[in-house]
């Protein structure tokens, strides 16, 4: 026990989730908002943008986020020398965000669409015939409806987020979680289960509220219809 | 049909004008992005032909891709069966008769469901490794069959549960009036049409549990994005190679996700009597993958 104890005073667990879940703040804004305007691209009238909604969705959805974040560390970083801040970490950092924020937006837009599904045809209708074009009608009429009815899929897309931030291993984030794992593990190997357990104990304590509070949100918030 | 459309009008004249001028900006903003993309890759030599040429070597396909993808379809293959014998045991275990075998069952796949796979393949790969029991190189794909499988044979549990529970209460109720057993009946009866039920999602889960065989990276399972890496690194064409890797995984789970919607398609006719027929979606779901 007293082992076990001594664990916490040499690595600073706290720390890498404290660098997880900011990793998954950032990344969860900015994946929100570029699904959403996917989403809209996709349910917008011009093929054009329709077609651009799609082919972002296939190609992010099929392609592994191991692959997104390792890109964004040898490709970005390395080879392309793009840098998104002057200290080396934060710049890591910042890409990684970048790697799990496009990642997720395609999964965003279609939790959002799936959203727009649960609006009955007559709401468009009805928009329609009072004159709304797609814009406000959008806007006004099926969007705040829509992310109503996608607050659960929308919480689904957030726990994913929040457990494939750990990935985020292999875009030289050193920081986190899963790293400090790996680190601590290697050097008390005496320690595996403990340590181990400790991790997927704290990723518990973050994601079954998460999923909890979207349940009960998603009934809550749920247009009465 | 198109219930897309009723999203907006039929356009007249001026709403056709409007979607005309969208459609051009919209394709020029495209073309520019791609060009500005293009162009970021030309400024570091990364679209000079001797980038490329290496994928016109059979080389590279001998020694590098085809063992890389080998190595890749061989643990997603092994997880995807281990992870739905996984979900079948667990997902029956969920809906069994017994409290406390429900309660177990429950807390596995709840937990399970709620940990990270990176963090469950890190601790088989470092346990395995350290404690002797398997030979060392066969550690990372052991680490990586076992961690998608407890991840995945979750999430199949749970849609072998939903599959259950949305079967028509009459299912069960033929199973017991000609004498079966609850777990009989559950057996022979409701598992396999939910199974029939839940194929497209368990095709979906199987795209998932392909890209997800990708973080064997990270623990030096020799999977294709670890040998695309080594060969971008050896021929100095890291983008390029990533690039390839990601494309060929794309193809794979493309047709994965093409094969899900065409399930759900040709069982909508098998499993149509089951729900209340809803009103047409605003957006088509074919058009969903």
């Amino acid at each position: 026990m007293e082992n076990y104890l001594s664990l916490f005073e040499t690595y600073d667990v706290p720390a890498a989730f404290w660098v997880n879940i900011q990793l998954s703040f950032w990344a969860a804004i900015f994946a929100l908002v570029i699904g959403t305007v996917l989403a809209l691209f996709r349910i917008s009238p011009i093929p054009s943008l329709q077609w651009f909604g799609a082919a972002y969705v296939n190609i992010f959805r099929n392609t592994p986020l191991t692959i997104i974040l390792a890109f964004g560390f040898l490709g970005l970083f390395s080879v392309m020398q793009i840098s998104l801040a002057s200290d080396l970490n934060a710049s890591l950092f910042r890409i990684a965000i970048l790697g799990l924020a496009l990642y997720h937006a395609a999964f965003v837009c279609e939790a959002i669409r799936s959203g727009v599904n649960t609006v009955p045809l007559g709401q468009a209708e009805a928009a329609r015939a009072i004159g709304l074009s797609f814009l406000p009608a959008a806007r006004l009429i099926i969007l705040p409806q829509a992310f109503r009815g996608a607050i659960a899929p929308l919480g689904n897309v957030l726990i994913a987020l929040i457990k494939n931030s750990t990935v985020a291993a292999a875009g030289s984030v050193a920081t986190e979680s899963s790293g400090l794992m790996k680190t601590m593990i290697e050097f008390r190997s005496d320690l595996v289960i403990p340590i181990f357990l400790t991790f997927a104990l704290g990723f518990v304590i973050l994601v079954i509220p998460i999923g909890l509070l979207t349940t009960w949100a998603s009934r809550r918030l749920a247009v009465a219809r | 049909m198109s219930a897309q459309q009723v999203l907006f009008d039929a356009p007249g004249p001026r709403a056709r004008r409007v979607i005309l001028i969208g459609n051009i900006v919209g394709v020029l903003v495209a073309v520019a992005v791609l060009a500005w993309i293009l162009s970021a890759l030309a400024g570091k030599g990364q679209l000079a032909a001797s980038m490329w040429t290496p994928f016109l070597e059979s080389r590279t396909w001998e020694f590098f891709i085809l063992p890389g993808l080998v190595n890749t379809l061989k643990a997603a293959g092994i997880s995807i069966v281990t992870a739905v014998l996984f979900g079948l045991i667990f997902g029956v275990g969920r809906l069994s008769h017994s409290a406390p075998i429900r309660a177990v069952a429950g807390s596995v796949v709840e937990v399970l469901r709620a940990v990270p796979v990176l963090l469950m393949m890190i601790f088989f790969w470092l346990a395995l490794g350290s404690s002797g029991a398997v030979k060392p190189q066969d550690a990372p794909l052991i680490a990586v069959v076992v961690a998608l499988t407890l991840y995945n044979g979750s999430v199949i549990a749970e849609l072998v549960r939903s599959g259950v529970h949305g079967l028509p209460r009459g299912q069960r109720e033929a199973g017991m009036a000609i004498g079966l057993t609850r777990n009989q009946s559950l057996r022979n009866i409701e598992v396999p049409q939910a199974l029939i039920a839940m194929l497209p999602a368990l095709v979906s889960q199987f795209v998932v549990i392909l890209k997800d065989s990708a973080l064997g990276f990270i623990i030096t399972y020799p999977e294709l994005l670890q040998f695309t890496r080594r060969l971008g690194v050896g021929e100095g064409n890291v983008i390029p190679s990533l690039l390839v890797a990601a494309a060929i995984f794309i193809l794979i789970n493309f047709a994965l996700s093409t094969l899900a919607t065409r399930l759900s398609v040709l069982l909508s006719f098998r499993t149509k009597g089951r729900k209340p027929v809803a009103p047409g979606p605003l957006v088509p779901e074919a058009a969903a993958t």
